[in-house]
């Protein structure tokens, strides 16, 4: 009987083949002048990677990494020194290390409901009645009579904990509010449940749900950057020194005319 | 209600059974036809070959996830392919009937059944934090050779178990020592076995979300080294899903992963077909 | 290198080979274990495993409520599954003809080659919303429980096929020769047979569905209560981890590895009554 050795020879110059072919293809893009590493926030996280390619663009030569992992991953690995930036879309508070912060955008964080909800606006006090499931049916503030659906993020949460912060105060969100674990989950949810209240980056709104004015303020950019709009959150680039080199520059890209322009495409707030 | 007879029991059982079968495919097809649905009017050249961009409304395309993604794939399968292999010899060739073959065993089977978000915590103590791997395709690699160990080992155990005694006996008969015999052998004829176990793996690769998520980190840039963090498709379907607006992107995505799953299906069908039809054919 | 000395030495390196699988077994627990303890040391086991506030920024670290979560999306889909696995895998081996064979049985494969993001994706998009018809939100253990059935099945039908087809050919023949029908065969005979193989393949399947994570993220609702109904909201033990590892440091990172020990414990507990009842079947049908 004949021993065949035909599959060995066959998968193994298939393997290197591909190995090649992925290194070309890799070798491609290498940051020789050196490379940017940052985590944090998932708010910022689509805002960075749009800044990052414009960059990039502009200056080949570096490479800039950016990664989620939420703004407390953020504040502590630019804390340990595991990266360069930590993106945070929250406010720093005494629990947190003292680190250098760089203002890269403001956001709004828009009370959403489904489109069809007849519900426009609310106070605040109103808001957090129903967050923290003290008002129950959407009759109770002028809409339908149907059971008001919370959804929330996770604890941990930037925006969750800005939202706490800036909104609820003292008052809990009541424990068996729904989470979702990103800005896109929750929007999902609201959009497609009619009787849903939720809260989202403002930048990340679009017809699929609509947005509440609070105290009778509209949810828009003219107001979030007025002042006007009482749920503003900065975002920011934190390094744990004043930075040099090329992570300077590219903070400064950021803040800079060119950066800003890009934070207003995506529907943020510039800062000046 | 009177006792119903036997053969409207079996004729009621028959409904229920086919009923049963029907029920499966229906899942399949939905899960499957829903995906192409929406994911495959986004597919275009393009949309495989540019990076992603980034932004709000996730832009670009999927090129940064389809490399990390074969990159990954190369580097478990290699750093897997010899304790894995090692270990199906030995459970096949050597092993005596004693206390450390059933410890063995057991270490096997059970580590199958650990999931695999408990891995990811694992690899994220040791890889990535304790070793310094940092986030990276290395911790990812790393931990997914954990993962996958107990299914290659029982996929090459059971193709090794498969070669007919008369390879070995015919080797030792013409003077080899026993390890000649497996190497020379044994193992070749088992190879087509033991090709759709590292297949298998691949597909376990590709669709493999929750370790993945705590040790590669969330970049969707180029990696340019085995140190870089990178989302394979299966996470970047995920970050798509969960960060932007982009839900048909997420869907192609989503495509993608399903048609490189049932590429992979057929051509383990294939070569098991293949690896039947010698064994059975051939001495 | 003589191959004498190759072949003394080979023992002894597929030995190494061997023993990985243990190590790393051992080497998880033992790390898992490390991370876990200060949230044993400083929350305390009884808070920590019935207490019912789940609130880490707060200090409430009970993960009664996942337990609990975790336990009734697995029953729930266990109760699903294993009636319509069964069937399937009855058609497979007994009842269907071979050119549907030929094309039922590869469908079944390529569920189980099918991610959990596609899964909980597609759970997302269009079970959550058929439940909201119902009542409730649509995130709920109901959907978990959905969902976790389509991703068990595949286990439960497979093995199940297996083991029923294991079953000697005298048994059915016998049965057949004596008069019964062939579903009596069926059910009086193969599927008792087959039991020890059929219980290790709904255990099996038992074990994938407590450890879902994140599928179960997407489609529970991941509300930290002890859930009333099979609509309402819930978290399960590993969706809980995957919710928040990303976020947490300090004690309440502990507190997830906690619940990843506690996870651990469950399907080691789990298995290992999967591979006594694999054993106990298999002297059993040899004594026959």
């Amino acid at each position: 009987m004949k021993i065949r050795r035909g599959w060995k020879w066959f998968i193994l110059p298939m393997v290197a083949a591909l190995l090649v072919a992925t290194f070309l293809l890799v070798g491609c893009s290498s940051g020789s002048l050196g490379t940017i590493t940052e985590n944090g926030s998932t708010t910022v996280q689509p805002l960075a990677e749009k800044l990052a390619g414009a960059f990039k663009a502009k200056n080949p030569d570096v490479n800039v990494v950016i990664q989620g992992g939420g703004s407390a991953v953020g504040i502590k690995s630019v804390n340990d020194g595991t990266v360069d930036i930590g993106a945070a879309s929250r406010e720093l508070t005494a629990a947190d290390p003292t680190l250098v912060k760089h203002l890269l955008a403001r956001d709004g964080i828009a009370i959403i409901v489904h489109p069809s909800n007849p519900v426009t606006g609310l106070t605040k006090e109103q808001i957090i009645g129903i967050f923290a499931g003290n008002i129950s049916n959407w009759s109770q503030v002028g809409g339908q009579n149907k059971s008001i659906d919370v959804v929330a993020r996770e604890e941990g949460s930037g925006t969750r904990t800005a939202f706490q912060d800036l909104v609820m105060g003292k008052a809990l969100i009541k424990s068996d509010a729904i989470l979702q674990n990103s800005n896109g989950f929750l929007k999902t949810a609201v959009s497609s449940d009619s009787q849903a209240i939720g809260f989202i980056s403002m930048g990340l709104v679009d017809s699929s749900v609509k947005a509440l004015a609070i105290n009778g303020v509209a949810a828009t950019e003219e107001n979030a950057k007025n002042g006007t709009y009482p749920v503003v959150r900065p975002l920011y680039f934190l390094t744990k020194t004043q930075p040099t080199g090329i992570v300077k520059d590219f903070i400064d890209f950021c803040t800079g005319p060119d950066g800003q322009k890009i934070v207003a495409e995506e529907g943020y707030i510039t800062v000046e | 209600m009177p006792k119903m007879s036997a053969k409207s029991t079996q004729t009621l059982a028959k409904i229920f059974i086919w009923g049963s079968g029907f029920i499966t495919v229906l899942i399949l097809f939905l899960i499957i036809g829903y995906v192409l649905a929406r994911g495959l009017p986004q597919l275009s050249l393009s949309f495989l070959f540019s990076a992603p961009q980034g932004g709000t409304s996730g832009e670009g395309g999927i090129s940064t996830a389809i490399v990390s993604t074969i990159y990954i794939v190369m580097l478990t399968i290699a750093i897997l392919i010899i304790p894995g292999i090692g270990a199906a010899i030995y459970l096949s060739e050597y092993a005596k009937d004693n206390w450390l073959t059933r410890i063995i065993r057991y270490g096997v089977d059970t580590l199958a059944g650990v999931p695999s978000i408990v891995f990811g915590l694992f690899g994220f103590v040791i890889f990535v934090t304790a070793l310094q791997f940092r986030f990276s395709i290395l911790s990812g690699a790393l931990t997914l050779v954990c993962l996958l160990l107990p299914t290659l080992i029982r996929t090459s155990e059971e193709a090794i178990k498969a070669v007919p005694r008369s390879h070995r006996e015919a080797a030792l008969a013409l003077g080899s020592t026993k390890w000649q015999a497996i190497w020379h052998v044994v193992l070749p004829a088992a190879m087509p076995g033991i090709a759709t176990g590292i297949i298998l793996c691949i597909g376990r690769i590709v669709g493999e979300t929750a370790c993945l998520y705590v040790t590669m980190g969330g970049s969707s840039a180029m990696p340019t080294s085995l140190l870089s963090g990178g989302r394979t498709l299966s996470l970047h379907l995920f970050y798509l899903a969960t960060e932007t607006n982009a839900m048909s992107k997420a869907m192609a995505t989503a495509a993608v992963v399903i048609i490189v799953i049932l590429v992979i299906n057929t051509i383990i069908n294939w070569l098991t077909h293949r690896f039947q039809a010698r064994m059975y054919g051939g001495a | 290198m003589s191959r004498y000395f190759i072949d003394r030495n080979a023992k002894y390196l597929v030995l190494v080979c061997a023993s990985t699988s243990f190590i790393i077994l051992a080497a998880i627990a033992i790390f898992i274990l490390k991370e876990a303890l200060p949230a044993f040391q400083h929350v305390g086991f009884i808070h920590l495993l019935f207490g019912t506030t789940w609130r880490p920024t707060m200090g409430g670290f009970g993960i009664l409520p996942m337990i609990v979560g975790s336990l009734a999306v697995t029953l729930g889909a266990m109760i699903l599954a294993i009636p319509l696995g069964l069937g399937c895998a009855v058609l497979l081996a007994e009842v269907a003809p071979h050119r549907i064979r030929q094309f039922l049985r590869p469908a079944v494969e390529i569920l189980v080659g099918i991610p959990s993001v596609v899964y909980g994706l597609v759970g997302m998009l269009l079970i959550v919303p058929l439940i909201r018809e119902i009542g409730g939100t649509g995130y709920s253990v109901a959907a978990g429980a959905l969902v976790l059935t389509a991703m068990v099945l595949p286990t439960i039908i497979s093995i199940s096929e297996d083991s029923i087809r294991a079953v000697p050919r005298r048994y059915k023949e016998g049965a057949l020769a004596l008069g019964a029908t062939h579903w009596q065969t069926i059910w009086h005979v193969l599927i008792p047979a087959a039991r020890s193989g059929i219980t290790a393949g709904i255990i099996l399947g038992m074990g994938r569905a407590i450890g879902e994570a994140m599928a179960m993220i997407m489609v529970t609702g991941n509300a930290v209560q002890i859930p009333n109904s099979p609509l309402d909201p819930t978290r399960t033990l590993a969706g809980g981890i995957a919710v928040e590892i990303n976020y947490a440091s300090g004690l309440h990172e502990n507190a997830l590895f906690a619940i990843g020990v506690v996870l651990f414990i469950l399907i080691l507990a789990i298995n290992s009554i999967a591979i006594l009842a694999i054993r106990r079947g298999r002297h059993a049908q040899d004594v026959c």
